[in-house]
């Protein structure tokens, strides 16, 4: 990914459900570094024009809480196989979609050969009403947003996946949060 | 003693949040009741009391992930009343008009293509694997696109006139902060046509569906109820403004033109001792019988007429499908929520020929007031927000009652119509458990608000007896 020219870091959370609002948070701290190349878009929740919005690009980082997994947060990428795994094995639950379901639209309709990752931040308290993130959720986002900010400068994303191993026996981390392996 | 069996379903796919069904069945397997269950969103009013009023309109919005400028324009409305600004600049009330419009356009669009589009295109019993928008995008690749498209041009509005997509700050206490630019409006002006054309598709597919299918769709989940929306003074379907107007089944007056700021002297909630949803009822009739219905099937019911001309030809041929008689086919949502589209798109058109959009007056205020409600028809029906606030500012008191609060009973109902014609005994197939999904899915509900935790709703089914004892349960997802 070296060299690419068009990248964007897309947060996603709701910032009144306490550490919910981690992957915003992330996007708003890189929004005020202004890097270079560096297209920066924040949401409640992932929908499907996302898809038109993403295609354009040549990677995605997808930022969000991570109600599971390790401290401070994980990185991953979204790889052909996770989305020819999910997009068969996952249920459409909700309004809202994955980053997984975003990228296989994009690839689906736009025919976009988009790379995609996702850095999932932990979280600790969710659910109630609390625009406050909690304190160890910002401590992760510190770690988080200057791991951020040097992955999208030097665009070494492939080394960093190595730095980060792949995902535990029967977890994967295509949607930011581990969950069982469908 | 008749042995009963509870068969619970958890959560309804496809509907924003938490919500399982519970199906109670007799020692004969016959249905006996149905309950959508709802984890609905509670504490609002704690966390908003103390805030500054003018705060309020922002932080609504994380009530909802999917309809934050239904919650932020009601919100605005109310607080235009504490200011006295309720009587808008027109540059004011025509920014606010465009988002909503916006709003609606995009949401209609997300849960005719995204929701019930794969339900309709590939039948209530395919294969969930295949009854997605990848299926969909997969097997009709242009229509996935446009949806996309369509819903695109709608948030792109909303960022246009509520500054931006998360946390917008475009209504605020007696107007807005911003105009729409020449150069925000070109950009719109553009691809207008091109949308209209969409809308128009968009509503001869359902309609298409509707008509060709109305045999099997008439009965399913439907029944009579009455049904409630805002109408201008006129009698036209408004989705921004309008006074209250109530009808019944048959298309008898209940109420009319009632100013929503008397709301609470006409519309009462019932607290039911299984749900955390409030059920409300139009207080001259009684919880019992009280209970309507809101949202585009409720409003092609009560509205006289349509003010833009293409949806008010197909109002017309909408209402001619019960002979002038209100619709109380569940599955006509849908054809509503089209109708409603193309109104949108053609009002988003007119709006953006007008030049008071790009007017500088702003806003307005008035005399202080301590109590502010406002009402809006959000994508899912009417909404109310209503607040008191002290001298000093500060929240001291908030209600709402959201559109699926509204639709909490006719849910039910329809729930257990389909229960009772489609389920018999304890097996719930795949096929089965899809319609009970169809039927709510009709109503667009938003179960529980804003926040997506992924990874927290496994689907799981629960059969207990009457003594509430798991008699069989499983899980996927």
């Amino acid at each position: 990914m070296k060299g690419a020219s068009k990248i964007l870091l897309y947060g996603f959370g709701n910032p009144g459900r306490g550490d919910d609002g981690l992957g915003p948070a992330l996007a708003a701290a890189i929004e005020e570094l202004a890097l270079p190349n560096i297209a920066v878009d924040a949401n409640y929740q992932l929908t499907v024009e996302d898809a038109a919005e993403i295609a354009g690009y040549d990677a995605v980082v997808f930022a969000d809480a991570a109600t599971q997994g390790p401290a401070p947060f994980w990185f991953s990428r979204i790889d052909e196989s996770i989305i020819e795994r999910t997009s068969r094995a996952i249920g459409w639950t909700s309004h809202s979609v994955s980053p997984i379901q975003v990228v296989a639209l994009a690839r689906g309709m736009f025919a976009s050969k988009v790379a995609a990752y996702t850095l999932g931040i932990r979280g600790y308290e969710f659910g109630e009403l609390d625009e406050a993130l909690s304190a160890r959720a910002m401590v992760n986002l510190t770690c988080a947003v200057t791991f951020a900010r040097q992955a999208l400068v030097d665009r070494q994303f492939e080394h960093y996946l190595q730095e980060f191993g792949p995902p535990a026996v029967g977890q994967f981390a295509g949607s930011s949060t581990w969950k069982a392996q469908p | 003693m008749s042995v009963a069996k509870r068969i619970v379903i958890e959560p309804v796919t496809r509907v924003e949040g938490h919500g399982k069904v519970t199906i109670l069945l007799d020692e004969n397997k016959k249905v006996v009741q149905a309950r959508l269950h709802v984890v609905e969103f509670r504490g609002f009013e704690r966390f908003i009391q103390g805030r500054p009023f003018w705060e309020v309109p922002v932080l609504v919005q994380r009530l909802c992930g999917i309809c934050p400028v239904s919650h932020h324009l009601a919100a605005a409305k109310a607080m235009d009343r504490i200011v006295g600004g309720e009587n808008l600049t027109p540059t004011a009330e025509k920014v606010r008009r465009l988002m909503h419009y916006g709003q609606m356009y995009q949401s209609h669009a997300l849960h005719f293509f995204h929701l019930a589009s794969p339900d309709l295109l590939f039948g209530f019993g395919a294969d969930v694997a295949i009854r997605n928008v990848i299926g969909v995008a997969g097997k009709y690749p242009d229509l996935a696109v446009q949806a996309v498209l369509m819903r695109k041009y709608g948030q792109e509005i909303i960022k246009a006139t509520a500054g931006k997509k998360i946390h917008g700050t475009g209504a605020i206490p007696g107007g807005v902060n911003k105009n729409l630019s020449i150069s925000e409006r070109d950009v719109f002006l553009k691809d207008v046509d091109q949308h209209l054309a969409w809308a128009k598709s968009a509503v001869t597919i359902a309609k298409d569906y509707t008509t060709q299918n109305l045999a099997n769709l008439a009965p399913f989940g439907s029944f009579d109820s009455n049904h409630l929306s805002l109408v201008r003074a006129d009698g036209a379907m408004d989705l921004y403004h309008g006074n209250l107007r109530a009808i019944d089944a048959q298309g008898e007056t209940i109420f009319d033109q009632v100013d929503y700021q008397r709301y609470v002297d006409f519309i009462a909630e019932e607290v039911r001792d299984w749900s955390y949803m409030k059920f409300p009822f139009i207080r001259s009739i009684g919880p019992e019988k009280g209970w309507y219905r809101v949202g585009p099937l409720a409003r092609l019911n009560t509205a006289t007429f349509i003010d833009t001309p293409l949806a008010e030809i197909e109002r017309k041929e909408f209402r001619a499908v019960t002979a002038g008689k209100p619709n109380n086919i569940t599955m006509a949502y849908h054809w509503a929520r089209m109708i409603e589209l193309l109104h949108s798109i053609e009002k988003i058109q007119a709006l953006l020929d007008d030049k008071d959009l790009q007017g500088t007056e702003l806003v307005v205020k008035g005399e202080r007031r301590e109590v502010g409600i406002g009402l809006i028809e959000a994508p899912r029906g009417t909404l109310f927000h209503h607040y008191k606030v002290d001298r000093n500012d500060l929240v001291t008191q908030a209600n709402l009652i959201v559109s699926t609060t509204s639709n909490n009973e006719p849910m039910n109902r329809a729930v257990a119509k389909v229960a009772q014609d489609h389920l018999q005994g304890a097996e719930i197939t795949e096929g089965l458990l899809n319609h009970v999904e169809v039927a709510i899915r009709a109503y667009d509900p938003c179960l529980s608000c804003a926040t997506h935790a992924l990874g927290q709703m496994p689907m799981e089914m629960t059969v207990l007896d009457h003594h509430g004892q798991i008699l069989n349960q499983k899980s996927r997802g």
